[in-house]
């Protein structure tokens, strides 16, 4: 096999087995920056050696018995050698002597492994830049390059973040271990947090040129799925990977031919994708199945499936999403979820409805410079047949995004709204 | 990105009769690449002499009903997996348990931004499709 070759297959073996791997190795070390480190060398071991030898039959068990070696190697090394770490060192020769693999385990251990690795990584001791570098890194296998690429900073940046996110880990003490109790609800909400801020900066990217990285949206669905089967007891975890498998069902539905944003009611849901569709639905049912009513995610889910389910922009059951709205805004109230009832309310009760709930948040400091409120407000006030005032609200809005594709369309809706204003002279003329 | 790997199990059709052993394997594995986050969706597919083809040669249809003479070489079920380059696809079809007799095919999937703009545009269906249409 050529270099080059060789050098692609160890990545795609690197991207399957590094999270159980450094979750194996975290759990023997009882450190997370060590664990990485030994991964990272069993990784150098492996693109120099099988390009001579061949990749192995099992090249995850090889990475496994490299870092346990490359561990014996750095505890005999370190100086500081502490009784426990000569314990460590002991019992890894020992089960290397055996031929045991980590990963030959049972399905338990590699799950629990798995699970403490991203508590670990989603620690709340840890800010979200952080969390979310380290998870991206240890559980969805990517390299710092392709980090920093999806999120466009510079390597250096995202390099930084993760040697500090360890460091951190190290001084807070954090221990290696699934949270119990009280303590598992808010940790999870953590976990759930940070592959929903991935999913989204892949789904509507807050910076850049491109409206849209699938890469990265497909980064967070898998994370969700592989969260979803190690605490299938868990209704939120599956209504975030429904809520997720939904809405990526649009991906393609979403830009036009020239990359610009198409908003969900002009979209050609012929496009939609009905294999994730499916997958969503099915998440969704597996949440509503689990006993408790559905929390956040599980509601957002619940009203990506009205728009799912319908055919035709027309057949969307508004009042039910309207309701479902109502339930997100006393479970998880926030001017953000107020504003998409508006917009719910809008469409089932009409224009003025909704726009006599965007204005109780105008002065809502948390979305003055919120450039949906704009947009929201704008899209209702020229549907009542306020032209003048809609235009400047999509103007304003155009100025508040950072997003170049969705300035564009904005400032498209400002010249549209201009151009209805003055055919709109026409007597009887009436829109809404 | 999505890939397909396809199954070829590379015997008499009349012969596939999977033991408990091979459809344990088989579920192990599945759940390995459910448990990984990489299966979007399975099937096993009856045999192809239980089914049909339609061939066109110079213009002319004929449809012909099994069993076929190739019968070793028909395609047995298929994988689509979630993955970021051929070669991740490849290591997870390596993984898939055989008799020691198969062939595994891995092919990417198109997607709509694969093909140029007017591909797209010719793709762009009605607003409004028919009712056919929705399960």
């Amino acid at each position: 096999m050529a270099a080059p070759d060789v050098q692609r297959t160890v990545d795609a073996v690197w991207r399957i087995e590094s999270p159980r791997l450094i979750a194996a190795l975290a759990r023997m070390m009882r450190d997370v920056g060590v664990a990485e480190d030994l991964a990272q060398d069993a990784l150098v071991a492996a693109l120099e050696t099988w390009p001579q030898s061949g990749v192995p039959d099992n090249p995850g068990a090889w990475l496994m018995a490299t870092a346990k070696h490359c561990a014996i190697d750095m505890i005999r090394r370190d100086g500081r050698l502490r009784d426990k770490q000569e314990q460590i060192a002991r019992d890894l020769a020992a089960q290397l002597a055996l031929g045991r693999s980590e990963l030959d385990a049972v399905g338990q251990q590699i799950g629990d492994d798995l699970l403490g690795l991203i508590f670990m990584c989603c620690h709340p001791v840890l800010g979200t830049d952080a969390r979310v570098a380290l998870t991206l890194r240890m559980l969805g296998g990517l390299t710092t390059v392709e980090i920093a690429r999806a999120y466009l900073v510079p390597e250096a940046t995202v390099a930084q973040r993760i040697v500090r996110a360890k460091r951190t880990l190290r001084e807070a003490r954090v221990p290696f271990e699934v949270p119990s109790g009280d303590e598992l609800a808010p940790r999870l909400a953590s976990v759930l947090e940070v592959i929903y801020l991935i999913f989204n900066e892949g789904y509507a990217a807050t910076v850049g040129e491109d409206w849209l990285r699938p890469a990265l949206c497909e980064d967070a669905l898998r994370l969700g799925r592989v969260l979803a089967e190690l605490v299938p007891r868990e209704p939120e975890a599956h209504a975030l990977v429904a809520l997720m498998e939904l809405t990526a069902s649009r991906t393609s539905a979403r830009t036009g031919p020239g990359g610009e944003p198409v908003l969900l009611l002009d979209q050609d849901r012929s496009r939609w994708d009905l294999l994730l569709i499916g997958r969503g639905l099915r998440a969704l049912d597996r949440a509503q199945r689990l006993p408790g009513p559905l929390g956040p995610y599980g509601l957002q889910a619940a009203i990506a499936a009205c728009h799912a389910r319908a055919r035709r922009a027309e057949e969307t059951d508004w009042l039910r999403i309207a309701a479902l709205y109502d339930a997100l805004a006393m479970v998880a109230p926030s001017p953000v979820v107020e504003l998409n009832r508006a917009v719910a309310v809008a469409m089932g009760f009409g224009p003025a409805a909704g726009l006599e709930l965007v204005d109780a948040l105008a002065g809502e400091p948390a979305l003055a410079r919120y450039h949906l409120l704009a947009s929201v407000r704008g899209d209702l006030l020229e549907r009542v047949g306020r032209a003048d005032e809609a235009r400047a609200e999509f103007e304003r809005a155009a100025a508040l995004t950072g997003n170049a594709r969705e300035r564009e369309l904005m400032l498209a809706r400002a010249r549209a709204c201009q151009s209805r204003r003055r055919a709109s002279r026409a007597p009887a003329a009436t829109r809404c | 990105m999505r890939f397909m790997m396809m199954i070829y199990p590379g015997i008499e059709e009349s012969e596939w009769q999977p033991d408990a052993e091979t459809v344990a394997a088989m579920g192990k594995y599945n759940e390995e690449l459910t448990r990984a986050g990489a299966l979007l969706a399975l099937d096993g597919l009856h045999a192809a002499s239980k089914g049909a083809r339609i061939v066109y040669r110079d213009g002319q249809r004929t449809i012909l009903d099994g069993p076929f003479a190739e019968s070793k070489e028909v395609i047995g079920g298929y994988w689509i997996i979630q993955a970021k380059s051929l070669e991740e696809a490849m290591e997870w079809a390596k993984r898939v348990p055989s008799d020691g007799n198969m062939m595994l095919e891995v092919r990417q999937i198109f997607e709509m931004s694969d093909f140029p703009a007017e591909v797209q545009e010719a793709a762009q269906l009605s607003q409004t499709p028919p009712n056919q249409t929705s399960a």
